[in-house]
Formats: C-alpha cells, sequence, structure tokens
C-alpha cells in the first residue's frame, strides 16, 4: 500500500495487511496472522560466521544492503533471545557440537538458514576434518547456495525465511510431527 | 650453505656417532641427514652443544608415512641462530611401531609439535608430558594422514563418477 503522491513519504512502502474483516472502527483477523506478521518482520539474527560467508553478511549488514530494512537491524550474539540462526562458513567436525550447542540454547521457535556452500554441503572441503553439510547435526529451514553468496542472495534466504516465519501455524512447535523431526537430530 | 659449512656440521656430528650416520645429502640446497633411529635425541642434544654447530632453534618437526616401504619417518629441521646453519634431521620408524622418545626433554616448543605428529600419523613419542590430539576431534579413531585413510570425507552424497571422478 502506496500513500499518498508528491509528498516525502512518496518512497515508503508499508507491509500489506493480512486478510481479515474491516469495518468502522475495526479489523478481525486470526491470531496466527497477526503473530507471524509480527515475527517477521522483526527477526533478530545470531550470526555464526566462520569465514568468507561471514565477510558477505558483513556487507549485507552495511548501509549499501542494509539487512535493517527487513527489520534484522539488531543482532543477537547471545543465543537465548536469537530467533535466526545464520550458519555462515566451513563448520569443522570440530566446531559441530559446539554450533548444535548453540541451537540448542535458542529459545523456540527458531530457525536456521545455512549460507553457502561449506555450511550446506561442505562445499570443495570434502576431507575427512569437515562437516559435509549443517544439516547433518541440526535442522535447516533455509539454504542459500554460492562460494560465497552475495549480498543480494542473502537478502534473498533471509525473504525466505521471512515468509516461513509469517505462514508457520502458531501451534507448529508443539506438534508431534516437530518434535519427531528434531529427535531424528537427537535433540530434546 | 657453502660445502665448508656441510662438512663443518658433518664433522661435528662424526665426532660421537659416525656409526649412526645413514646418508646426508644436500637435497634442494638443505643438508639432510638420515640417521638410525635408537640415538636420535643424543644427536640432537651433541649438535646443541657442541660450538661448531650450536643447533639451539627448532624450525619445525612433522611425521611423513612412506607406504612403499611401511615406514613413518620423523622430520626434524634445526636452525642455528649463532652460525646461521640449517639442518634437516630424519629418522625411519616402522608402521606396525611408530615409537621414538620425545624432543620436549631439549625444546619444550617440540610439545604441540609432537601431538600434531601423533594427531596425524600416530607416532608415539615416549616421556612427552602430554601426548594427546591437537587438531582433530578427539574421538577420531584414524591417524588421517597416513595413505591408508582416504583424503576425502566418506559420507558425502553429492559427488559421484559421472561428475567428479569418485
Amino acid at each position: 500500500m502506496t500513500t499518498s503522491t508528491g509528498s516525502i513519504t512518496s518512497n515508503v512502502t508499508i507491509g500489506e495487511k493480512p486478510d481479515g474483516y474491516e469495518g468502522a472502527g475495526f479489523f478481525a483477523t486470526s491470531l496466527d496472522k497477526v503473530v507471524g506478521m509480527a515475527r517477521a518482520n522483526s527477526i533478530w539474527p545470531l550470526p555464526f560466521a566462520t569465514s568468507c560467508c561471514g565477510i558477505e553478511f558483513m556487507a549485507t549488514m552495511g548501509s549499501h544492503y542494509d539487512l535493517g530494512r527487513f527489520g534484522s537491524e539488531r543482532l543477537s550474539f547471545s543465543p537465548r533471545q536469537a530467533d535466526l540462526l545464520m550458519v555462515m562458513g566451513t563448520i569443522a567436525k570440530k566446531m559441530g557440537p559446539i554450533l548444535r550447542q548453540v541451537y540448542e540454547q535458542m529459545a523456540e521457535p527458531r530457525w536456521v538458514i545455512s549460507v553457502g556452500a561449506c555450511a550446506c554441503s561442505g562445499g570443495i572441503f570434502d576431507t575427512y576434518s569437515v562437516l559435509q553439510g549443517i544439516d547433518r547435526i541440526i535442522p535447516v529451514d533455509v539454504y542459500v547456495p554460492g562460494c560465497p553468496p552475495r549480498p543480494e542472495q542473502i537478502l534473498d534466504g533471509i525473504l525466505k525465511i521471512q515468509h516461513l516465519v509469517e505462514t508457520e501455524s502458531r501451534r507448529r512447535r508443539e506438534s508431534p510431527e516437530y518434535k519427531a523431526m528434531l529427535n531424528t537430530y537427537g535433540i530434546e | 650453505m657453502e660445502g665448508t659449512d656441510q662438512e663443518k656440521i658433518i664433522s661435528a656430528l662424526k665426532e660421537k656417532f659416525e656409526g649412526e650416520i645413514l646418508h646426508a645429502e644436500m637435497l634442494y640446497d638443505f643438508l639432510t641427514i638420515t640417521l638410525k633411529k635408537d640415538q636420535i635425541i643424543s644427536i640432537i642434544r651433541h649438535l646443541y652443544d657442541h660450538p661448531d654447530t650450536q643447533f639451539q632453534y627448532l624450525t619445525t618437526l612433522c611425521g611423513i608415512h612412506y607406504p612403499d616401504v611401511n615406514q613413518i619417518a620423523v622430520m626434524y629441521q634445526l636452525h642455528s641462530l649463532q652460525k646461521n646453519y640449517r639442518i634437516r634431521l630424519k629418522i625411519y620408524l616402522p608402521v606396525e611401531s611408530p615409537v621414538t622418545p620425545t624432543l620436549t626433554t631439549i625444546f619444550p616448543a617440540a610439545n604441540w609439535l609432537e601431538r600434531e605428529t601423533f594427531d596425524f600419523f600416530g607416532v608415539i613419542f615416549e616421556g612427552h608430558p602430554n601426548l594427546k590430539r591437537i587438531l582433530n576431534v578427539e574421538d577420531m579413531i584414524i591417524f588421517p594422514l597416513r595413505k591408508e585413510y582416504p583424503l576425502e570425507d566418506q559420507t558425502r552424497e553429492d559427488k559421484n563418477d559421472t561428475m567428479f571422478g569418485r
């Protein structure tokens, strides 16, 4: 929804409101949609940057690309307060238990984005010392390929995460399917 | 290194350990001496103390696996800051029992280097104060730089013969 033309606000876009019933002085919709909208536009990412993809992430946070435009201005360097774990870079097998511990320390609801070829599949490091993809130890929501991916690609991954956050059912995290999925990773 | 420097080092070594030298040659401008394995620590101590050599700096130490002869070599690279000499010493150990005394008694810096050599080649340095893995995960059961172990992670699924020659 774009506001009136010619004024200073002409380039400002306001987020879409969810479907619902509107009348004089009221707007009714489901709680899922309101919560989803609020969450999607205020994701606190935890950057877990181990190599060159982390440098691309720094550019993504910088003024030119500016992840803050999507409501993720505030990085959380404590997993306790983070919504989104961003794994960017090669994860050595020795780092695996640490990454897993960070994931376990995050409160639900939590999402994971795997940035770059190394985090997704081990990348060029097909070797005895490197974890061949972080999805071997923690569940991943969105994969961003590239070696390293450009900031635009990381932003695209964040938008995909926002879509997942926005459309997620309020009760998904309590469902037996979700618990079974975590159990396949040996979590909880 | 000039020939005279090389001769000085060899003659200093021959004063006490003539029978220990198996082979000595200049390899890539670097004096490389292959020795019998039993007296290596005494030899390094001798080169450390000898006024003509004074090898008092340990540049590095590492293992090398030679599968053809079924042996693991341990290579010591020493530097004499006084004389500006460099030297490489090699001993060969059998793969079945790669055991040799620790060099930490002379060079404390050998501590981590020997741990690394243990980590990757399984060489046991007797008398080492803390011989455990240093770089790899602690529960690893192989010595990954021995040639019988493949470099690649065998659990990788996205590579096949048509694309990667695996």
